[in-house]
């Protein structure tokens, strides 16, 4: 190795931000705006980001469709689709604040699909009592990407022509990971990482980092998750000192290809089903409906003529149970294939060709008409698809500060799918794509705050030299090739932290865990430091054991059933640990699991529910407090 | 499952060469599978630049049998059995290593493309526009950027010369995009294409568009309208007749 190679290039900022997907921007701009001086770190290239793989659009109560829609609505969708477990005073500014940032998107130069009346277009989508989310055809997530890549852009052109250089303010770097976070007496002083081009090293010093790096899902082998998606952010947070919470919970998303079999995994939009999609097993039944749990009945049509009548009539129908939260119809598909009454490629029928005609679907759907032919030789227009459960979405991560996005370590902030308790036990869909917009604006916003107030940081050599070692470390490895490891890693996961669970197969999963650990320490890389992947999986595996222990350890002590963690051997939901959560953290290089109560909901929260329904998840002594008999009624403010 | 020869471009800046693969191909993979298993098996530090695997993010563009295509979104039954298959990088940037180019002359060009001008007055929130006119510039933004345009355009293709003062398709789309958008606030978007960006150097081959994987009307729709305008605007005697007489606030009252 010569020694320019091991030469580490040293830069400095105000906010650096660990991700360029959504949150990652969106908290860019407003750290930029902020006038702080902002780094970018990227893991692909600039407007790569997972988040251009989001189709169906961005949930945000503006009730453009139905005039009924508001916060409150929203807020109630979001804690019955997280089965109550969220963060309630996130999904309170998710809710109030959603709009905002959606329309603050046009400023920007989004085009969104319009109504009638040329206001932003809102479709229907699972576990949202009215058509809720922001589109654009099935691409939604790559128009926002687009919109704010460029709305960075337009940033730096400002800068460029006040200071005559584009970078002065705001910089992307492409291409590059972070490996390390620095820290000392609790607060970050900046982070680690190679650029994947030359293998070459960096080091930045900020007083204030965002963490927006994605999810987990590559540790699964079905997955609609891109490799970017290793659980880094969850990985850095945890061995700079912070907690994660909720890591039980993935969601398998109900709906991705299944055939052909490089394919499995891919995602299958749930607009499909909002747009009148529906699901049918082996037999042509259409089983949905005898999947409706006892806490939605209320909501979800009980036969195929009312659930039809709601597309039109949506004042006198309720909605079809295709359109139940997503662990609600993963675990069903799961069942229906199970009792051996899948399609051919082990998963069931979703149609929409005998339901809506050719034109409408084109239109409505064009991405998923263009997947299917491409890929699969599927005419969607014509035939079924085939689709069973795939690896979406963490709901667990880092515990964070609802209102500032703030960790408990000092300048740490995470925003995004990294972050933890918005959506609490299980995701509504299109609540990705507006949580990393409030949440990287609070996160870009209060660490540019928290810049301010720290002043500037420094890096020492010594931590530096120590952490250039720790990635390098895979060139000496005699051990296993990285890629032989990560399908290891991913069959564990798959086989027995999977979507339905058990204690035996858990205690199995943290055996298997165990001993693929000193395995995945002595990895080994070949070849040279220029984009190496084989490198790269190399360094990204530890992040994923890590996750996956904290996945596993967290799934086998929670003993009940909840969103997107299902126990066969513990079936249902026990209000007892509603109010519990289930909090990771590192010490001396092993998961550590502590349990914690939740904060319980104020009044004025627990007034939007009936306490019929309050009383489906929580205890007596939560739902009954003293006041709560002279608060309004649910459902009042619908009327305002 | 049959057995298939792959021959893929290795090296780097300083050259490279051809390396044949054998390798296992299953039913219904595309070219990136293949790839992959290439990596995983036989030369874990093959370097391919890939993301989604579904023709969303246009990360995994190379050149397969010498046609510009996503690797991702290219069957294997689109060769005949026992045909090779050779896989180099996009010829039209630099090599950083196998299948990896820099492209980073697409995010230059970028930078110089005036960005959206909101409208003023209108807050956020009071966007009115009709789907009939956002249509137009959303067939743009389906572009997902892998730059297979970029590379096959035989302006820049063999021409490095052309490249400081030439933009490419990606970005006349882009520019296109800005001047149909309904409520964009500039009004000199043509201008900027043809003095700026390069518009004058395409003569409308149209490969552009047919390397595009999202099917966009590079030409028809982005190219040729913006060409119109700009010759309307500029060689049409009435108008440069009008010119003559009014002066432009003038003749704008009028319009």
């Amino acid at each position: 190795m010569s020694e320019t190679a091991n030469e580490v290039e040293r830069l400095s900022c105000d906010v650096l931000i660990i991700g360029a997907g959504g949150a990652g921007l969106r908290a860019a701009v407003e750290a930029r705006l902020a006038g702080k001086r902002v780094i970018v770190i990227s893991k692909s290239l600039f407007g790569k980001a997972h988040t251009v793989m989001a189709e169906g659009g961005a949930a945000a109560a503006m009730g453009n469709v139905n005039s009924r829609d508001n916060w409150q609505v929203h807020f109630r969708d979001t804690l019955r689709g997280g089965k109550f477990l969220n963060n309630y005073r996130m999904a309170e500014l998710h809710a109030k604040e959603a709009p905002e940032r959606v329309w603050e998107l046009e400023t920007y130069g989004a085009l969104f699909d319009r109504t009638p009346e040329g206001k932003i277009s809102q479709r229907n989508f699972g576990g949202h009592e009215y058509p809720r989310l922001a589109h654009v055809g099935d691409r939604t997530g790559l128009e926002l990407i687009r919109t704010l890549q460029q709305k960075l852009v337009s940033l730096q052109q400002d800068d460029a022509a006040e200071t005559g250089e584009f970078e002065e303010r705001l910089r992307v770097i492409d291409e590059t990971t972070i490996t390390e976070l620095f820290t000392s007496d609790g607060a970050v002083r900046g982070a680690f990482g190679y650029r994947r081009n030359t293998g070459r090293f960096l080091a930045i010093a900020a007083p204030a980092i965002v963490l927006a790096t994605g999810g987990i899902g590559r540790s699964f082998k079905v997955t609609s998750n891109s490799w970017e998606y290793t659980g880094d952010g969850h990985a850095l947070a945890l061995r700079a000192g912070a907690s994660l919470i909720n890591m039980e919970f993935i969601q398998f998303h109900p709906t991705g290809m299944v055939w052909p079999p490089s394919v499995r995994g891919i995602l299958v939009t749930e607009s499909v089903r909002g747009d009148g999609g529906i699901l049918k097993n082996s037999e042509g039944k259409r089983f949905m409906f005898d999947y409706v749990p006892e806490v939605f009945k209320g909501q979800y049509a009980d036969s195929p003529e009312e659930a039809d009548g709601w597309y039109t009539d949506p004042d006198h129908n309720r909605r079809p149970p295709e359109l139940l939260p997503r662990d609600e119809v993963a675990r069903a598909i799961n069942s229906e294939v199970k009792s051996g009454r899948g399609s051919e490629h082990g998963g069931v029928y979703l149609d929409i060709a005998s339901r809506r005609d050719a034109e409408y679907i084109i239109k409505k759907l064009p991405s998923m008409h263009h997947q299917f032919k491409e890929l699969a030789d599927v005419d969607i227009t014509s035939e079924p698809m085939e689709v069973g459960p795939t690896c979406h979405y963490v709901m667990g991560g880092v515990e964070v500060d609802a209102d500032t996005a703030a960790s408990s370590v000092a300048g740490l902030f995470a925003a995004g799918e990294v972050s933890g308790g918005m959506h609490g036990s299980n995701r509504l869909g299109g609540n990705s794509l507006s949580d990393l917009l409030v949440f990287g604006k609070r996160a870009g916003e209060h660490a540019a705050a928290h810049a301010e107030r720290s002043g500037p940081a420094e890096l020492g050599e010594d931590e530096i030299a120590s952490a250039a070692a720790t990635a390098l470390r895979p060139f000496e490895g005699e051990g296993e090739n990285p890629y032989e490891l990560q399908a290891a890693l991913q069959a564990v996961n798959g086989r027995l932290v999977g979507i339905i669970r058990r204690a035996s197969e858990l205690e199995e999963a943290l055996v298997e865990l165990e001993a693929l650990r000193p395995r995945v320490a002595n990895v080994a890389a070949t070849g040279g430091r220029a984009y190496n992947p084989g490198w790269h999986l190399a360094l990204d595996l530890r992040n994923m054991m890590l996750c996956s222990m904290a996945t596993a350890k967290a799934a086998l002590e929670r003993d009940e059933s909840r969103g997107g963690h299902t126990r066969e051997d513990a079936p249902g939901m026990d209000p007892q640990w509603r109010k519990t959560i289930l909090v990771s953290t590192l010490e001396d290089g092993e998961v550590r699991l502590r349990r914690q109560t939740a904060a319980p909901m104020p009044d004025e929260i627990l007034a939007l529910f009936e306490t019929s329904e309050l009383a489906k998840y929580m205890t007596p002594e939560e739902y009954q407090s003293a006041d709560r008999a002279e608060a309004p009624e649910a459902g009042q403010e619908d009327a305002e | 499952m049959s057995t298939r020869t792959f021959r893929v471009w290795r090296g780097d800046d300083e050259g490279g060469e051809l390396a044949d693969f054998d390798v296992e191909v299953n039913e219904g993979e595309v070219v990136l599978d293949v790839i992959h298993r290439i990596q995983a098996e036989q030369a874990p530090d093959l370097a391919v630049r890939w993301n989604c695997k579904a023709g969303k993010c246009g990360s995994c563009s190379a050149e397969v049998n010498g046609m510009p295509r996503l690797m991702c979104m290219t069957r294997m039954n689109l060769f005949d059995e026992g045909e090779t298959v050779t896989v180099t990088p996009l010829r039209t940037f630099p090599v950083i290593r196998d299948l990896v180019t820099d492209v980073s002359f697409n995010y230059e060009k970028a930078r110089q493309m005036p960005a959206f001008a909101p409208p003023e007055g209108v807050a956020p929130g009071e966007y009115r526009m009709q789907q009939v006119d956002v249509e137009r510039s959303q067939e743009f933004r389906k572009c997902i950027e892998c730059f297979l345009c970029q590379n096959t355009c035989h302006v820049v293709r063999d021409h490095e010369e052309n490249k400081p003062p030439f933009s490419g398709p990606r970005l006349f789309i882009r520019a296109a995009e800005l001047a149909m958008h309904p409520l964009d606030a500039r009004t000199d978007r043509r201008e900027t294409a043809q003095d700026e960006q390069g518009l004058g150097y395409c003569n409308i081959t149209k490969c552009c568009t047919e390397v595009c994987p999202e099917h966009i009307h590079i030409t028809d729709n982005g190219i040729i309208p913006m060409k119109e305008r700009v010759a309307g605007d500029r060689y049409d005697p009435l108008v440069w007749l009008g010119r003559k007489i009014f002066r432009k606030d003038k003749k704008s009252e009028q319009a």
